[in-house]
Protein backbone atom coordinates (compact mmCIF):
# COMPACT_ATOMS: atom_id res chain seq x y z
CA UNK A 1 0.00 0.00 0.00
CA UNK A 2 1.12 3.51 -0.72
CA UNK A 3 1.12 6.47 1.79
CA UNK A 4 0.85 9.91 0.08
CA UNK A 5 3.73 12.12 1.13
CA UNK A 6 2.93 15.44 2.87
CA UNK A 7 4.35 18.62 1.07
CA UNK A 8 7.70 19.48 1.79
CA UNK A 9 7.34 23.47 2.52
CA UNK A 10 11.10 23.82 3.58
CA UNK A 11 14.17 22.04 2.37
CA UNK A 12 17.30 22.94 3.73
CA UNK A 13 20.85 21.17 2.36
CA UNK A 14 24.09 22.05 3.04
CA UNK A 15 23.84 25.12 4.58
CA UNK A 16 26.68 27.10 5.55
CA UNK A 17 27.00 30.64 7.66
CA UNK A 18 30.13 31.40 9.43
CA UNK A 19 31.06 34.95 11.28
CA UNK A 20 34.83 35.37 10.44
CA UNK A 21 36.87 32.10 10.90
CA UNK A 22 33.77 30.48 13.39
CA UNK A 23 31.70 28.55 11.15
CA UNK A 24 27.75 28.97 12.74
CA UNK A 25 25.92 26.40 10.90
CA UNK A 26 28.06 23.48 8.97
CA UNK A 27 26.42 21.76 6.76
CA UNK A 28 22.95 21.76 8.08
CA UNK A 29 20.21 20.04 6.44
CA UNK A 30 16.92 19.78 7.14
CA UNK A 31 13.02 19.45 5.53
CA UNK A 32 9.47 21.00 7.30
CA UNK A 33 6.52 19.09 6.08
CA UNK A 34 3.56 20.88 5.77
CA UNK A 35 1.25 21.09 8.93
CA UNK A 36 4.28 19.89 10.98
CA UNK A 37 6.17 21.66 13.90
CA UNK A 38 9.26 21.22 14.15
CA UNK A 39 11.62 22.45 17.50
CA UNK A 40 15.24 23.39 16.68
CA UNK A 41 16.69 22.07 19.87
CA UNK A 42 20.68 23.42 20.44
CA UNK A 43 22.82 25.13 23.36
CA UNK A 44 22.98 28.71 23.63
CA UNK A 45 25.03 30.02 20.84
CA UNK A 46 25.00 26.94 18.83
CA UNK A 47 23.54 28.74 15.69
CA UNK A 48 19.65 28.76 16.52
CA UNK A 49 18.50 31.71 15.74
CA UNK A 50 20.93 32.28 12.86
CA UNK A 51 19.50 29.37 11.15
CA UNK A 52 15.96 30.70 11.01
CA UNK A 53 17.24 33.97 10.02
CA UNK A 54 18.93 32.52 7.64
CA UNK A 55 15.12 30.50 5.93
CA UNK A 56 13.30 34.21 6.20
CA UNK A 57 16.56 36.00 4.63
CA UNK A 58 17.76 38.15 7.57
CA UNK A 59 21.02 36.62 7.08
CA UNK A 60 23.02 35.43 3.97
CA UNK A 61 24.09 31.94 4.12
CA UNK A 62 27.62 31.28 3.09
CA UNK A 63 26.71 28.37 1.11
CA UNK A 64 24.10 25.39 1.01
CA UNK A 65 20.30 26.22 -0.42
CA UNK A 66 17.36 27.01 1.24
CA UNK A 67 14.25 26.47 -0.21
CA UNK A 68 10.54 27.46 1.01
CA UNK A 69 7.73 26.56 -1.32
CA UNK A 70 10.65 25.30 -3.85
CA UNK A 71 11.83 28.72 -4.10
CA UNK A 72 15.14 29.04 -3.67
CA UNK A 73 15.36 32.09 -1.31
CA UNK A 74 19.37 32.44 -0.75
CA UNK A 75 19.58 33.11 -4.38
CA UNK A 76 16.61 35.42 -4.52
CA UNK A 77 16.67 39.64 -5.19
CA UNK A 78 15.23 41.85 -1.98
CA UNK A 79 12.16 42.61 -4.15
CA UNK A 80 12.01 38.38 -4.23
CA UNK A 81 12.65 38.04 -0.96
CA UNK A 82 9.81 40.63 0.23
CA UNK A 83 7.40 38.39 -1.59
CA UNK A 84 8.23 35.33 -0.71
CA UNK A 85 8.15 36.80 3.07
CA UNK A 86 4.49 37.05 2.75
CA UNK A 87 4.11 33.41 3.16
CA UNK A 88 6.58 33.36 6.37
CA UNK A 89 5.63 34.37 9.45
CA UNK A 90 8.48 35.44 12.30
CA UNK A 91 7.98 36.00 15.82
CA UNK A 92 10.92 37.79 17.17
CA UNK A 93 12.39 36.62 20.32
CA UNK A 94 12.56 40.18 21.57
CA UNK A 95 8.78 40.54 20.35
CA UNK A 96 10.03 43.76 18.08
CA UNK A 97 6.78 45.49 18.51
CA UNK A 98 6.86 49.26 17.17
CA UNK A 99 6.92 51.38 20.13
CA UNK A 100 5.79 54.18 19.10
CA UNK A 101 2.65 52.46 17.65
CA UNK A 102 -0.62 51.54 19.50
CA UNK A 103 -1.27 48.28 19.36
CA UNK A 104 -3.50 49.16 16.59
CA UNK A 105 -1.05 51.04 14.55
CA UNK A 106 1.52 47.59 15.20
CA UNK A 107 -1.03 44.99 13.46
CA UNK A 108 -2.12 47.92 10.98
CA UNK A 109 0.96 48.63 10.15
CA UNK A 110 2.20 45.12 7.77
CA UNK A 111 -1.72 45.11 6.44
CA UNK A 112 -1.51 48.29 4.90
CA UNK A 113 1.69 47.53 3.90
CA UNK A 114 1.24 44.29 2.27
CA UNK A 115 -2.26 44.49 0.53
CA UNK A 116 -2.36 48.22 -0.32
CA UNK A 117 -5.91 48.03 -2.02
CA UNK A 118 -7.53 46.81 1.55
CA UNK A 119 -9.96 49.03 2.86
CA UNK A 120 -10.64 50.56 5.84
CA UNK A 121 -13.45 48.42 7.20
CA UNK A 122 -11.58 45.48 6.08
CA UNK A 123 -8.71 46.31 8.03
CA UNK A 124 -9.84 46.83 11.33
CA UNK A 125 -11.65 43.79 10.76
CA UNK A 126 -8.83 41.75 10.70
CA UNK A 127 -6.68 43.74 13.02
CA UNK A 128 -9.56 42.46 15.54
CA UNK A 129 -9.98 39.40 14.53
CA UNK A 130 -6.41 38.54 15.10
CA UNK A 131 -6.50 40.80 18.44
CA UNK A 132 -9.69 38.13 19.42
CA UNK A 133 -7.50 35.37 18.72
CA UNK A 134 -5.04 36.32 20.75
CA UNK A 135 -8.18 37.58 23.98
CA UNK A 136 -6.79 40.69 23.29
CA UNK A 137 -9.10 43.20 22.12
CA UNK A 138 -9.07 45.31 25.09
CA UNK A 139 -5.81 46.59 24.65
CA UNK A 140 -6.89 48.03 20.80
CA UNK A 141 -5.50 51.58 21.84
CA UNK A 142 -2.95 50.75 24.67
CA UNK A 143 0.92 51.70 24.04
CA UNK A 144 3.12 47.72 23.90
CA UNK A 145 4.59 49.88 27.03
CA UNK A 146 1.68 49.47 29.07
CA UNK A 147 1.53 45.49 28.12
CA UNK A 148 3.15 42.83 30.50
CA UNK A 149 5.56 40.15 28.66
CA UNK A 150 2.45 37.75 27.97
CA UNK A 151 0.69 40.14 26.82
CA UNK A 152 3.23 41.50 24.18
CA UNK A 153 4.24 37.72 23.10
CA UNK A 154 0.29 37.29 22.28
CA UNK A 155 0.19 40.80 20.72
CA UNK A 156 3.73 39.66 18.59
CA UNK A 157 1.78 36.19 18.06
CA UNK A 158 -1.21 38.39 16.38
CA UNK A 159 0.59 40.63 14.46
CA UNK A 160 2.95 37.53 12.79
CA UNK A 161 -0.49 35.49 11.78
CA UNK A 162 -2.38 38.99 10.51
CA UNK A 163 -1.09 38.33 7.35
CA UNK A 164 -1.65 34.55 7.21
CA UNK A 165 1.92 33.27 6.99
CA UNK A 166 1.94 29.37 5.52
CA UNK A 167 5.08 29.40 7.53
CA UNK A 168 5.53 30.24 10.97
CA UNK A 169 9.47 30.67 12.19
CA UNK A 170 8.84 31.20 16.27
CA UNK A 171 12.48 32.41 17.72
CA UNK A 172 12.37 31.16 21.80
CA UNK A 173 8.68 31.59 21.90
CA UNK A 174 8.64 31.33 25.91
CA UNK A 175 11.91 32.21 26.82
CA UNK A 176 11.56 34.78 30.00
CA UNK A 177 8.20 34.00 30.49
CA UNK A 178 6.49 32.19 33.46
CA UNK A 179 5.46 28.68 33.24
CA UNK A 180 1.90 29.34 33.25
CA UNK A 181 1.97 32.10 30.76
CA UNK A 182 4.41 29.59 28.93
CA UNK A 183 1.86 27.06 28.50
CA UNK A 184 -0.71 29.59 27.56
CA UNK A 185 1.54 30.33 24.44
CA UNK A 186 2.45 27.05 23.74
CA UNK A 187 -1.60 26.50 23.89
CA UNK A 188 -1.85 29.72 21.86
CA UNK A 189 0.75 28.24 19.29
CA UNK A 190 -0.86 24.89 18.69
CA UNK A 191 -4.39 26.87 18.33
CA UNK A 192 -3.54 29.26 15.69
CA UNK A 193 -1.99 26.53 13.90
CA UNK A 194 -4.88 24.18 13.97
CA UNK A 195 -6.86 27.18 12.79
CA UNK A 196 -4.88 28.13 10.00
CA UNK A 197 -3.22 25.10 8.89
CA UNK A 198 0.17 26.66 9.60
CA UNK A 199 3.59 24.67 9.47
CA UNK A 200 6.33 25.70 12.11
CA UNK A 201 9.56 25.96 13.37
CA UNK A 202 9.88 26.78 16.71
CA UNK A 203 13.59 27.23 18.39
CA UNK A 204 13.63 26.65 22.03
CA UNK A 205 15.60 25.52 24.78
CA UNK A 206 12.49 24.89 27.11
CA UNK A 207 11.61 21.35 27.55
CA UNK A 208 7.85 21.83 27.98
CA UNK A 209 7.56 24.14 24.71
CA UNK A 210 9.20 21.08 22.59
CA UNK A 211 6.76 18.48 24.70
CA UNK A 212 4.39 20.49 24.01
CA UNK A 213 4.47 21.93 20.54
CA UNK A 214 7.04 19.35 18.95
CA UNK A 215 6.11 17.21 15.97
CA UNK A 216 9.51 16.79 15.48
CA UNK A 217 12.67 17.52 17.00
CA UNK A 218 15.54 18.13 15.25
CA UNK A 219 19.19 18.74 17.81
CA UNK A 220 21.63 21.30 16.77
CA UNK A 221 24.88 20.41 17.37
CA UNK A 222 28.66 21.87 16.20
CA UNK A 223 26.31 23.56 13.20
CA UNK A 224 24.99 20.18 11.45
CA UNK A 225 21.65 18.09 12.51
CA UNK A 226 22.65 16.06 15.13
CA UNK A 227 19.81 14.25 15.64
CA UNK A 228 16.32 14.01 14.61
CA UNK A 229 12.90 12.40 16.07
CA UNK A 230 9.67 12.46 18.21
CA UNK A 231 10.56 13.89 21.66
CA UNK A 232 9.78 10.72 23.41
CA UNK A 233 12.49 8.80 21.18
CA UNK A 234 15.01 11.52 21.58
CA UNK A 235 13.86 11.29 25.54
CA UNK A 236 14.86 7.71 25.37
CA UNK A 237 18.24 8.31 23.81
CA UNK A 238 21.52 7.20 26.07
CA UNK A 239 23.83 9.47 24.42
CA UNK A 240 25.15 12.38 26.31
CA UNK A 241 24.94 15.17 24.10
CA UNK A 242 21.11 14.44 23.77
CA UNK A 243 20.32 13.72 27.68
CA UNK A 244 21.81 16.35 29.09
CA UNK A 245 18.47 18.44 27.72
CA UNK A 246 16.46 16.36 29.20
CA UNK A 247 17.68 15.96 33.14
CA UNK B 1 45.05 51.20 19.56
CA UNK B 2 47.58 51.84 17.47
CA UNK B 3 47.47 55.53 14.69
CA UNK B 4 47.59 52.69 12.07
CA UNK B 5 44.67 50.66 12.79
CA UNK B 6 42.65 53.63 14.00
CA UNK B 7 43.62 55.24 10.41
CA UNK B 8 41.89 51.86 8.83
CA UNK B 9 38.99 52.35 10.98
CA UNK B 10 38.84 56.07 9.98
CA UNK B 11 38.68 54.98 6.32
CA UNK B 12 36.03 52.28 6.67
CA UNK B 13 33.91 54.40 8.46
CA UNK B 14 34.05 56.61 6.05
CA UNK B 15 33.71 54.21 3.20
CA UNK B 16 30.68 52.80 4.60
CA UNK B 17 28.57 56.19 5.02
CA UNK B 18 29.71 57.23 1.52
CA UNK B 19 27.96 53.67 0.80
CA UNK B 20 24.68 54.47 3.11
CA UNK B 21 24.75 57.93 1.28
CA UNK B 22 25.20 56.09 -2.11
CA UNK B 23 22.36 53.95 -0.91
CA UNK B 24 19.97 56.63 -0.34
CA UNK B 25 20.33 57.94 -3.79
CA UNK B 26 19.96 54.63 -5.45
CA UNK B 27 17.16 53.04 -3.29
CA UNK B 28 15.36 55.76 -1.23
CA UNK B 29 14.48 58.04 -3.44
CA UNK B 30 12.53 56.02 -5.83
CA UNK B 31 8.91 54.83 -5.74
CA UNK B 32 6.99 53.76 -3.50
CA UNK B 33 6.94 57.16 -1.60
CA UNK B 34 6.34 57.00 2.12
CA UNK B 35 4.29 60.22 2.25
CA UNK B 36 2.68 59.88 5.28
CA UNK B 37 5.76 59.13 7.37
CA UNK B 38 7.83 61.86 5.39
CA UNK B 39 5.27 64.78 6.96
CA UNK B 40 5.16 62.80 9.96
CA UNK B 41 8.85 63.90 10.25
CA UNK B 42 8.58 66.78 8.58
CA UNK B 43 6.21 67.87 11.71
CA UNK B 44 8.19 66.09 14.18
CA UNK B 45 11.90 67.74 12.90
CA UNK B 46 10.97 71.06 11.95
CA UNK B 47 7.47 71.99 13.91
CA UNK B 48 9.05 70.55 17.52
CA UNK B 49 12.64 71.79 16.94
CA UNK B 50 11.05 75.46 16.62
CA UNK B 51 10.55 76.15 20.11
CA UNK B 52 14.60 75.19 20.74
CA UNK B 53 15.74 76.92 17.54
CA UNK B 54 13.29 80.07 17.98
CA UNK B 55 14.35 80.61 21.72
CA UNK B 56 18.77 80.29 21.00
CA UNK B 57 18.17 82.49 17.69
CA UNK B 58 16.90 85.63 20.02
CA UNK B 59 19.01 84.72 22.80
CA UNK B 60 21.92 84.84 19.94
CA UNK B 61 20.58 88.09 18.25
CA UNK B 62 20.23 89.68 21.42
CA UNK B 63 23.89 88.74 23.03
CA UNK B 64 25.85 89.87 19.24
CA UNK B 65 23.94 92.79 19.57
CA UNK B 66 25.10 93.94 22.83
CA UNK B 67 28.61 92.33 22.76
CA UNK B 68 29.37 94.22 19.17
CA UNK B 69 28.17 97.65 20.41
CA UNK B 70 31.21 98.42 22.55
CA UNK B 71 33.53 98.16 19.93
CA UNK B 72 31.67 99.93 17.50
CA UNK B 73 30.95 102.51 20.03
CA UNK B 74 35.01 103.19 19.71
CA UNK B 75 35.50 103.44 16.16
CA UNK B 76 32.70 105.57 16.09
CA UNK B 77 30.24 103.56 13.61
CA UNK B 78 27.63 102.78 16.32
CA UNK B 79 25.02 103.39 13.67
CA UNK B 80 26.57 100.58 11.25
CA UNK B 81 25.23 98.20 14.00
CA UNK B 82 21.99 96.76 12.82
CA UNK B 83 24.21 96.25 9.27
CA UNK B 84 26.82 94.42 11.15
CA UNK B 85 24.24 92.19 12.87
CA UNK B 86 22.34 91.66 10.25
CA UNK B 87 25.46 90.16 8.14
CA UNK B 88 26.75 88.45 10.52
CA UNK B 89 23.33 86.31 11.29
CA UNK B 90 22.20 85.94 7.92
CA UNK B 91 25.32 85.04 6.46
CA UNK B 92 27.38 82.81 9.00
CA UNK B 93 25.94 82.30 12.60
CA UNK B 94 22.37 82.31 12.18
CA UNK B 95 22.77 79.24 9.88
CA UNK B 96 25.98 77.53 11.60
CA UNK B 97 24.01 78.02 14.99
CA UNK B 98 20.40 76.97 13.92
CA UNK B 99 22.57 73.74 12.28
CA UNK B 100 24.53 73.08 15.53
CA UNK B 101 21.26 73.25 17.41
CA UNK B 102 19.77 71.09 14.98
CA UNK B 103 22.69 68.54 15.14
CA UNK B 104 21.84 68.38 18.66
CA UNK B 105 18.69 67.58 18.96
CA UNK B 106 17.74 65.65 15.81
CA UNK B 107 20.95 63.67 15.17
CA UNK B 108 21.08 62.50 18.51
CA UNK B 109 17.36 61.63 18.39
CA UNK B 110 17.52 59.94 14.99
CA UNK B 111 20.71 57.86 16.33
CA UNK B 112 19.16 57.14 19.37
CA UNK B 113 15.57 56.23 18.05
CA UNK B 114 16.99 54.00 14.87
CA UNK B 115 19.66 52.94 17.52
CA UNK B 116 16.94 51.51 19.52
CA UNK B 117 14.67 50.19 17.00
CA UNK B 118 18.06 48.35 15.95
CA UNK B 119 18.70 46.51 19.01
CA UNK B 120 15.66 45.72 19.91
CA UNK B 121 14.27 43.93 16.12
CA UNK B 122 12.23 46.34 15.08
CA UNK B 123 14.17 46.90 12.43
CA UNK B 124 13.89 43.14 11.23
CA UNK B 125 10.39 43.32 11.79
CA UNK B 126 10.14 45.55 9.18
CA UNK B 127 11.68 43.45 6.70
CA UNK B 128 10.44 40.24 7.50
CA UNK B 129 6.99 42.09 7.55
CA UNK B 130 7.92 43.34 3.69
CA UNK B 131 8.66 46.97 4.75
CA UNK B 132 11.81 48.22 3.39
CA UNK B 133 13.10 49.81 6.68
CA UNK B 134 15.61 51.99 4.79
CA UNK B 135 12.70 53.69 2.73
CA UNK B 136 10.36 54.23 5.72
CA UNK B 137 13.13 55.21 8.47
CA UNK B 138 15.99 56.58 6.69
CA UNK B 139 14.70 58.26 3.36
CA UNK B 140 11.66 59.75 5.34
CA UNK B 141 14.01 61.36 7.96
CA UNK B 142 17.00 62.27 5.85
CA UNK B 143 14.36 64.10 3.48
CA UNK B 144 12.71 65.56 5.95
CA UNK B 145 15.66 67.42 7.74
CA UNK B 146 17.17 68.62 4.78
CA UNK B 147 14.10 70.26 3.88
CA UNK B 148 13.11 71.46 7.40
CA UNK B 149 16.61 72.82 8.12
CA UNK B 150 16.56 75.63 5.65
CA UNK B 151 12.95 76.82 6.87
CA UNK B 152 14.03 76.61 10.37
CA UNK B 153 17.06 78.47 9.38
CA UNK B 154 15.10 80.98 8.30
CA UNK B 155 12.74 81.92 10.92
CA UNK B 156 15.57 81.31 13.25
CA UNK B 157 17.01 84.46 11.08
CA UNK B 158 14.02 86.12 11.57
CA UNK B 159 14.03 85.61 15.14
CA UNK B 160 17.67 86.74 15.70
CA UNK B 161 17.27 89.97 14.06
CA UNK B 162 14.43 90.51 16.38
CA UNK B 163 16.39 89.70 19.40
CA UNK B 164 19.35 92.26 17.53
CA UNK B 165 16.94 94.74 16.93
CA UNK B 166 15.49 94.53 20.94
CA UNK B 167 19.41 94.56 21.77
CA UNK B 168 19.70 98.00 20.13
CA UNK B 169 17.31 99.38 21.85
CA UNK B 170 18.54 98.75 24.84
CA UNK B 171 20.94 101.34 24.89
CA UNK B 172 19.60 103.64 22.21
CA UNK B 173 16.45 104.06 20.75
CA UNK B 174 16.22 103.18 17.11
CA UNK B 175 12.56 102.42 14.87
CA UNK B 176 11.61 99.18 14.01
CA UNK B 177 11.29 100.33 10.38
CA UNK B 178 14.71 101.97 10.39
CA UNK B 179 16.18 99.19 12.07
CA UNK B 180 14.67 96.84 9.60
CA UNK B 181 15.48 99.24 7.00
CA UNK B 182 19.34 98.98 7.20
CA UNK B 183 19.43 95.82 8.03
CA UNK B 184 17.71 94.47 4.96
CA UNK B 185 19.69 97.74 2.31
CA UNK B 186 22.75 95.52 3.49
CA UNK B 187 21.61 92.27 2.25
CA UNK B 188 21.42 91.27 -1.28
CA UNK B 189 20.81 87.97 -3.36
CA UNK B 190 24.36 86.67 -2.81
CA UNK B 191 24.14 87.13 1.06
CA UNK B 192 20.99 85.08 1.28
CA UNK B 193 21.22 82.19 -1.87
CA UNK B 194 24.62 80.55 -0.81
CA UNK B 195 23.64 80.88 3.56
CA UNK B 196 20.32 79.18 3.05
CA UNK B 197 22.08 76.57 0.12
CA UNK B 198 24.30 75.11 2.45
CA UNK B 199 21.76 75.00 4.89
CA UNK B 200 20.32 72.24 2.91
CA UNK B 201 23.74 70.46 2.97
CA UNK B 202 23.67 70.40 6.65
CA UNK B 203 20.62 69.15 7.03
CA UNK B 204 21.25 66.40 4.96
CA UNK B 205 24.22 65.89 6.71
CA UNK B 206 22.31 65.48 9.86
CA UNK B 207 19.86 63.07 8.86
CA UNK B 208 22.40 60.76 6.71
CA UNK B 209 24.24 60.63 9.88
CA UNK B 210 21.59 60.46 12.45
CA UNK B 211 20.46 57.68 10.08
CA UNK B 212 23.91 55.61 9.60
CA UNK B 213 24.93 55.94 13.12
CA UNK B 214 21.21 54.44 14.51
CA UNK B 215 20.75 51.67 11.75
CA UNK B 216 24.27 50.56 12.62
CA UNK B 217 24.13 50.45 16.05
CA UNK B 218 25.20 47.54 18.13
CA UNK B 219 26.31 46.29 21.48
CA UNK B 220 22.60 46.71 22.72
CA UNK B 221 21.68 49.81 25.21
CA UNK B 222 25.02 50.83 25.46
CA UNK B 223 25.33 51.05 21.81
CA UNK B 224 22.19 53.02 21.02
CA UNK B 225 23.67 55.53 23.59
CA UNK B 226 27.06 55.39 21.60
CA UNK B 227 25.07 56.27 18.16
CA UNK B 228 23.12 59.12 19.61
CA UNK B 229 26.55 60.70 20.99
CA UNK B 230 28.71 60.09 17.85
CA UNK B 231 25.65 61.20 15.84
CA UNK B 232 26.11 64.74 16.98
CA UNK B 233 29.76 64.90 17.27
CA UNK B 234 30.31 63.61 13.44
CA UNK B 235 27.41 65.58 12.12
CA UNK B 236 28.53 68.73 14.00
CA UNK B 237 32.39 68.72 12.64
CA UNK B 238 30.29 67.74 9.49
CA UNK B 239 28.41 71.19 9.36
CA UNK B 240 31.76 73.40 9.93
CA UNK B 241 33.47 71.08 6.97
CA UNK B 242 30.68 72.02 4.34
CA UNK B 243 30.91 75.65 5.94
CA UNK B 244 34.43 75.83 4.91
CA UNK B 245 33.71 74.35 1.66
CA UNK B 246 30.73 76.36 1.18
CA UNK B 247 33.00 79.72 1.94
CA UNK B 248 35.51 78.28 -0.90
CA UNK B 249 32.87 77.70 -3.36
CA UNK B 250 30.85 81.34 -2.99
CA UNK B 251 34.22 82.70 -3.74
CA UNK B 252 35.21 80.46 -6.60
CA UNK B 253 31.98 81.62 -7.80
CA UNK B 254 32.13 85.23 -6.87
CA UNK B 255 28.91 85.27 -4.69
CA UNK B 256 31.07 87.08 -1.97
Amino acid sequence: METATKEQVIVIKDLVKAFGDKKILDGFNLTVEKGSNVVILGKSGSGKSVLIKCIIGLLQSDSGSIHVFKENISQMTEDELDQARSKIGFLFQSNALYDSMTIRENLEFPLIRHWVDISKEEVERLVNEALENVDLLHTLDMMPSELSGGMLKRVALARTMILRPEVILYDEPTTGLDPVTSREIENLILKLQKKNHTSSIIISHDMNCVKNTADLVVLLLEGKCYIKGTYEELKQSTDENIKQFFE
Amino acid sequence: MSLVIRFKNFLDETGNIARFTGRFFSVGIKPRYEHKEFFNQCYIIGYRSLPLVGLTAFIMGLVLTMQLRPSLVDYGVESQLPVMVGLAIVREIGPVITALIFAGKIGSSIGAELGSMKVTEQIDAMTVSGIKPFKYLVATRVLATTLMLPLLTILGDAISLFGAYLGVNIRSVTSFDLFFLQVFKSLDFSDVLPAITKTLFFGFAVGIVGCYKGFNSTKGTQGVGISANSAVVLSSVLIFIIDLLAVQITELLGLN
